[in-house]
């Protein structure tokens, strides 16, 4: 009881006395995820100028991962230039592997914007369990769409999601 | 008293979350609740052959959820743990002598552009990890989370401060030691931008840090005068220069004995260098790594996975092939040195070696030696041994390669896409594994071969099969104790006295799949080298899992070999079993 008053009395005062800004709403919750670059970003800055978002979170030695990154590569292209979707790819590999993940995927040829989550803070926040998890996100930060595994052919179904999305519409499952 | 609170901090979070924000309680909004949840449980039937228990509870489960709360800049959570009782292959302690369930994670955090201060518990990483990583791997029942306070100040664009104090976390209670820590993190492009960038050009960037973490314990020991504070510290520095990027970090550790060091005196140092060039199609890693009394708890007689402070995974290449996961390389945390290279080169689409989707080749190499020590020889206090092989006094060259090896890794890959329906990976890996320093004295090294190869073929717009065949050949060499190979009276390899000659293996599995629902996979492994006739034995199982959106369920049954689980740099065992096996897990 002790222990927890205190708690109670923060989450409290935090709750009551900060008013909703809700002009500037960030897409996700906040978490310290580092860039190729070794720059530490916040989460609440990533954004794709209103058009959909395709998160993932992934591992170099992932193999179901893997798999689904070099499928989504294989049509981002065409999904870039149909939808405007912005793919995402934040890997948790941690000290034993993260010096590795630029090397990959550059020598896998992939254009998506990597991030890495190193001790797992991004990955709670958007309470991932296991991979690949993937999320598709609209523009006023919805969860529309989410997924854990791959099987191959997934892609052709996210993709008609997608294309609802970028198109405003309610997504059908 | 440990239920009443944890009871009491449920009830507590659960009313704060309700009474602040019902109306926002979508699942699929940030402004209110998400989390998850995930539910291991297992049958054990017995298995003399394989050596598999039955156990008195019949199912044994592991489970837990997590619940989030956020709105704008602050959030909550808790998590609450259940094992009833632990399935096999975890720590006895998790599940107590009848199961256990209970709160074990709460906490309230505050962040905004400025700074972010977390009380209850938290996770952190303080640079690699060498001297501070707290962290969980639920899957492995490793959760060395603090307990405490934790405050980021980013003051500066570019400038992190962090400070922190807690207690980590033991099982469902807390450790004896008080850990109190701070880091400084600086990317000198931002912090100095003006000045930094008249000195270097514009695409050079530069990151530095240091961190210090004290450890506080009593000494209860009336033998010993035991070191009460122990104190490390680092300093770490990346360069990043377009296709060129440097990372290292240097560690030291103030005298720390401990039961995981056999109680040397000496300090504990750790250097970790990696170096990268990528570019579009080719991306090279090189890395080295050596320890020397690095083993870093928040309590002097703790062993095994508990209660560390900091994180030294392998510096070898992990491999998820199940043929593979025999024979994982462990970080030897008292002592070794390390060095690896990765290569990933994709010949590029359209070309005559790459196809029409691109082929990508990956090389690795890896190697793992002691380090050079040599042992002091001290005479016991009682006057009458002289002790000259011993771990407690030792000198040792940090950075030069001992004798003896520990292991060496040399693998390739190669992935193609050859049709739109139809790709292969292949693999070929050598590996030496010394198996009495890794894992068991006596039980000599292992000498392997490895293949393994997958085929996908899909079909329809939805369907897709998979072949996956892997083989291990492996040779069992015994060693004398200075880690010489040993001969038998023809000249041929002599093989390990202690049984554990599993010999070769084969593994095939298949699978099914109906995107994005249906997974059905049947796979067996075969011990046909086995040196024992008897245990030439077919592990043969099957799973079939559904997916749903974020849920998943997981139904399998079979024989599972005994072997060891990795995820990230740490392994658990898991011992052999034969029953039925479920898992559900959901994100929400």
């Amino acid at each position: 009881m002790k222990r927890i008053l205190p708690l109670l009395i923060m989450a409290l005062a935090v709750v009551s006395f900060k008013p909703a800004d809700e002009t500037k709403k960030p897409l996700f919750p906040a978490a310290n995820i580092k860039n190729l670059k070794g720059e530490m970003i916040n989460t609440t800055a990533l954004e794709n100028g209103g058009k959909p978002i395709l998160l993932t979170f992934w591992a170099t030695w992932c193999k179901p991962c893997v798999q689904e990154l070099s499928a989504w590569n294989n049509s981002y292209e065409d999904w870039k230039t149909e939808t405007g979707v912005k793919i995402i790819a934040v890997s948790v590999d941690d000290a034993r592997t993260t010096s590795k993940v630029a090397p990959f995927i550059n020598g896998k040829r992939w254009d998506f914007e990597v991030y890495t989550d190193e001790n797992g803070e991004f990955k709670r926040a958007m309470n991932v369990n296991t991979m690949p998890h993937s999320f598709l996100i609209d523009k006023d930060g919805k969860i529309v769409w989410m997924h854990n595994s791959y099987a191959p052919g997934d892609e052709e179904k996210l993709y008609e999601i997608i294309k609802q999305v970028a198109a405003g519409k309610e997504v059908t499952h | 008293m440990n239920r009443l609170y944890s009871f009491f901090s449920f009830l507590f979070l659960l009313s704060a979350f309700l009474l602040f924000d019902v109306s926002n309680l979508s699942a699929q909004d940030f402004g209110g609740i998400s989390g998850n949840f995930q539910l291991d449980a297992q049958t054990y039937n017995a298995d003399s052959l394989i050596g598999a228990q039955a156990v008195r509870e019949k199912i044994r489960s592991n489970g837990f959820l997590n619940l989030t709360y956020s709105k704008d800049n602050f959030s909550a959570g808790l998590r609450y743990e259940m094992y009833m009782k632990e399935i096999l292959g975890f720590d006895s302690r998790w599940g107590g002598e009848n199961g256990q369930g209970a709160v074990t994670y709460r906490y309230a955090k505050y962040a905004n552009e400025d700074y972010q201060l977390t009380v209850g518990n938290f996770y952190e990483q303080f640079g690699n990890g060498l001297i501070f990583r707290s962290y969980e791997e639920r899957g492995l029942g490793l959760d060395n989370a603090l307990d405490g306070v934790k405050m980021k100040l980013m003051p500066a664009k570019g400038l992190q401060i962090t400070g922190l104090v807690g207690k980590q976390r033991t099982f469902f209670t807390v450790g004896p030691g008080i850990v109190r820590g701070g880091d400084i993190d600086i990317g000198l492009n931002d912090f100095s931008s003006n000045f930094f960038n008249s000195l270097f050009p514009t695409n050079l960037q530069v990151r530095m840090g240091a961190s210090l973490l004290s450890k506080y314990q009593a000494n209860d020991d009336p033998s010993f005068n035991l070191p009460e504070n122990v104190l490390a510290w680092s300093a770490r520095m990346s360069i990043n220069a377009g296709e060129f990027s440097f990372n290292g970090e240097y560690a030291h550790k103030c005298a720390d004995p401990s039961a995981a060091n056999n109680l040397t005196f000496n300090e504990g140092k750790a250097l970790y260098l990696a170096a990268a060039y990528s570019t579009r199609g080719l991306g090279v890693n090189l890395s080295m790594k050596s320890l020397d009394n690095m083993d870093f708890r928040s309590d002097r007689s703790a062993q095994l996975t508990n209660l560390t402070l900091n994180y030294l995974p392998a510096i070898t290449k992990q491999y998820l092939y199940r043929m593979l996961t025999l024979y994982p390389y462990a970080t030897q945390n008292n002592g070794e040195i390390g060095v690896q290279a990765d290569v990933f080169y994709t010949i590029e689409k359209g070309s005559d070696l790459g196809g029409k989707y691109g082929t990508t080749i990956s090389f690795n190499y890896s190697r793992v030696h002691g380090l050079d020590t040599t042992h002091l020889p001290f005479t016991h206090i009682s006057g009458q041994d002289t002790i000259t092989n011993n771990d407690l006094f030792y000198t040792s060259d940090f950075l030069k390669f001992g004798k003896r090896k520990y292991f060496e890794d040399i693998g390739v890959e190669i992935s193609k896409q050859w049709t739109k329906h139809f790709k292969t990976n292949i693999g070929y890996m050598n590996q030496y594994f010394n198996k009495s320093v890794v894992q068991t004295p006596g039980y000599g090294l292992v000498k392997m071969n490895v293949f393994v190869s997958e085929f996908t073929y899909s079909f329809g717009s939805n369907q897709a099969l998979r072949l996956e065949l892997q083989h291990l050949g492996a040779k069992h060499v015994d060693v004398d104790d200075a880690g010489n190979e040993l001969t038998d009276s023809t000249g041929a390899a002599k093989k390990p006295e202690l049984d554990g000659n599993n010999g070769n293996w084969a593994y095939g599995l298949l699978e099914y799949t109906l995107a994005p629902t249906w997974f059905f996979s049947i796979f067996d492994e075969y011990n046909y080298g086995n040196d024992d006739p008897n245990h030439r034995l077919h592990y043969l199982s099957g799973n079939i899992i559904w997916v749903k959106d974020a849920l998943r369920i997981s139904l399998g049954y079979g024989r599972v070999r005994g072997g060891i689980l990795c995820v990230g740099g740490v392994c658990r065992p898991v011992p052999a079993s034969n029953g039925f096996s479920i898992t559900v897990s959901s994100t929400f």
